[in-house]
């Protein structure tokens, strides 16, 4: 085993649980894990031991899955300006799917930057200061990003947006 | 606090318990009084479970073939994927010329700290040259032959005491052995080479037989530390080496 498996292997499966909920869709969840595995792997050199390791993969895991988002948009998409945006490009081939009450079809409606801080916060753990490193973001950008990412998610959840998923379709 | 300085913010903080343990009761108390924010809080909670029932199982689901064949890759292969993942950023040729020479070079400076700790750190009555009781002279002493200032980091905060050090040959070039006991008898070596070619390598990992080695260079001195107390231990040790020796 090499050092860098030794130090990576044990987060590997967190980066997947991230990677799961953030896509929606296990294969193109376990493509994100790679592209950020192969791209760790090759800047490893400039990982330093006082960086603390998990962050760091999921920030190389932020900027590869914010960059695919952001190619397949400018296919899709005349203009992309706003997350909302961007996340709207993602589930325009999710929405067949979609079930209201279920948590991760709701989550797939999140705009893409709150989604990010929601599961962060809430499945991974990690305290605000180091999702604002995480994602390049002030503090408070953090903390209203989740307000905003959880308000919505508890009006989908508790039914409210039974029309509005309609409206999206 | 009265309720006009319950911020949103203080709210989800108190659902991810981000704050400390008298805020989250002035919290707690506030939203006694405040049933609707409390909903929110109770709301909040939920989804975080529910966030977790549905994705934590993932954590246990087997790694696919190709997430572990890659972690089993041959150091040939990984020169491969170092290259391949180079020419595909689009790197400019110089930097690509860099990573290349950096992956051709492979300090030794790992497999000599195990030798050495191999043979010195079963010694029973001569496991040092020169003890830690004489600190100054020791480090004095070595900083002399090897031409540069070498530092015995301490290692007290977690245990391990300097037992001392000693002078050795590694390719014709002196280098120098500090050896750390804890108060079981497990020992730790620290290696220090000056047979490092100016080179400049970030913190490292390699398994040595059962040892575990962490060791970095840093242009005119490479560190090594071997020991066999378990890989994470062994971590901690050498980040608290590497932050005193690269401040």
């Amino acid at each position: 085993m090499s050092r860098f498996d030794a130090l990576i292997g044990t987060h590997i499966p967190h980066l997947r649980r991230y990677a799961r909920a953030l896509t929606g869709d296990a294969a193109r969840a376990d493509d994100l894990v790679q592209d950020t595995l192969e791209r760790a792997w090759i800047k490893f050199h400039l990982w330093k031991p006082t960086l603390e390791l998990r962050p760091w993969l999921f920030t190389i895991m932020h900027n590869i899955y914010v960059n695919q988002i952001r190619a397949a948009a400018r296919h899709d998409l005349s203009a992309v300006s706003t997350g909302e945006d961007i996340a709207q490009s993602v589930r325009a081939n999710q929405s067949d799917m979609l079930e209201v009450g279920d948590i991760a079809a709701c989550l797939s409606r999140l705009p893409l930057d709150q989604r990010e801080v929601l599961l962060l916060v809430s499945l991974e753990d990690m305290n605000y200061a180091q999702v604002a490193r995480i994602l390049s973001i002030p503090l408070g950008t953090v903390t209203s990003r989740l307000a905003r990412a959880r308000a919505r998610l508890r009006a989908m959840l508790d039914g409210d947006a039974a029309a509005s998923l309609k409206v999206i379709k | 606090m009265s309720p006009e300085q319950l911020r949103e913010a203080d709210l989800h903080a108190y659902v991810d318990r981000q704050l400390d343990a008298r805020r989250m009761d002035e919290v707690r108390e506030l939203l006694a009084t405040m049933p609707e924010l409390a909903r929110a809080a109770q709301a909040y909670d939920a989804q975080k479970l529910a966030v977790h029932s549905a994705f934590d199982p993932v954590l246990q689901e087997p790694l696919p073939a190709r997430f572990v064949h890659r972690a089993a890759a041959a150091p040939g292969s990984r020169w491969i994927v170092v290259a391949i993942g180079c020419l595909a950023l689009g790197m400019a040729l110089g930097w690509w010329a860099r990573g290349e020479r950096a992956v051709d070079w492979r300090p030794q400076i790992a497999h000599q700290a195990a030798i050495a700790h191999a043979v010195y750190v079963p010694e029973v009555r001569h496991p040092v040259e020169v003890t830690g009781n004489e600190e100054a002279h020791l480090v004095r002493w070595l900083s002399k032959r090897l031409g540069a200032s070498v530092r015995a980091p301490r290692l007290t905060s977690l245990g391990y005491e300097l037992l001392g050090g000693r002078l050795l040959p590694e390719q014709g070039r002196p280098s120098a052995q500090f050896m750390y006991q804890d108060a079981n008898g497990r020992r730790l070596t620290l290696y220090v080479s000056t047979d490092v070619q100016n080179r400049e390598t970030a913190f490292r990992y390699a398994r040595e037989g059962d040892l575990h080695v962490f060791y970095w260079i840093d242009r005119t001195l490479g560190y090594a530390l071997a020991g066999d107390v378990g890989k994470d231990q062994m971590l901690r040790l050498a980040r608290v080496v590497y932050e005193q020796l690269n401040p």
